[in-house]
């Protein structure tokens, strides 16, 4: 499976995960999101440049547990649910903005 | 939390790369974290390597995941016991090693550190402690 950004070709997995991590352009991002009906702002890229710095920190992409304490503590308390998050990213933080960062299904994501 | 926290001790004794057990086992600590258990792991024999600081895998082409013993905190898994016989025995000291840190929320996220050298003697009474073991 593959999606076209820009005219140009990407990999991805039968979920729809980029396959390549290092392949991401922001691009990627607007595709997926417009395929959900979803039009981010800034507040959905300030997750998804979140994302995209934690894994290169850790190598891994945070359970939504670990996301919300952690962008609690990075954006503002008031950001730092999951209602919040849910509220940007409706089919589950973990999952749909991770996709949209280019990583990997989070682990400890059940 | 439920009355029913059981102990949950993850066994590390391989080397970190050339088989899959490390990564594995990690990632089954990760996973394991969202369920609310007592969790600790132990690092002995030649599993003490992976907690090696400065891995370089790009010779041999797989992942180096070691930054990943560093989030491990954010998961509330804070107590990670390194055997120091283990470490002596492979002319090691708790310098070569990461310095893996958690934050505790009840003391305003004070920093702490989550390895703790135990000797061989205390690390198995540590077992002996266990609910559940993993090896691997």
């Amino acid at each position: 499976m593959a999606i076209e950004v820009d005219g140009k070709s990407y990999e991805v997995d039968e979920e729809g995960y980029l396959v390549n991590l290092d392949d991401w352009v922001p691009g990627i991002a607007n595709v997926m999101s417009a395929e959900d009906d979803l039009e981010l702002g800034d507040e959905h890229w300030d997750i998804i440049n979140f994302l995209r710095e934690y894994y290169q920190e850790y190598q891994i992409a945070p359970a939504v547990r670990v996301l919300t304490k952690a962008v609690g503590k990075k954006l503002g308390k008031e950001k730092g649910n999951s209602k919040y998050l849910y509220a940007l990213f409706p089919y589950g933080p973990g999952k749909q903005a991770c996709r949209y960062a280019g990583l990997p299904k989070p682990t400890g994501c059940i | 939390m439920s009355e029913d926290i059981k102990k949950f001790m993850y066994v590390n004794r391989r080397a970190p790369h050339g088989t899959i057990y490390a990564w594995e086992s990690l990632e089954v600590v990760l996973i394991g974290a969202a369920f609310d258990q007592d969790v600790s792991v132990a690092f002995f024999d030649d599993g003490v390597y992976q907690l090696l600081k400065n891995q370089d895998t790009s010779d041999i082409e797989t992942k180096n995941f070691s930054p990943t013993y560093a989030a491990l905190g954010d998961y509330d898994v804070t107590k990670l016991y390194v055997e120091q016989e283990s470490l002596e025995e492979r002319g090691l000291t708790i310098d070569d090693l990461m310095d893996l840190k958690w934050e505790d929320e009840d003391e305003d996220w004070a920093e702490k550190d989550s390895i703790r050298v135990v000797s061989r003697a205390e690390l198995s009474s540590v077992l002996d402690q266990q609910d559940v073991i993993f090896s691997f």
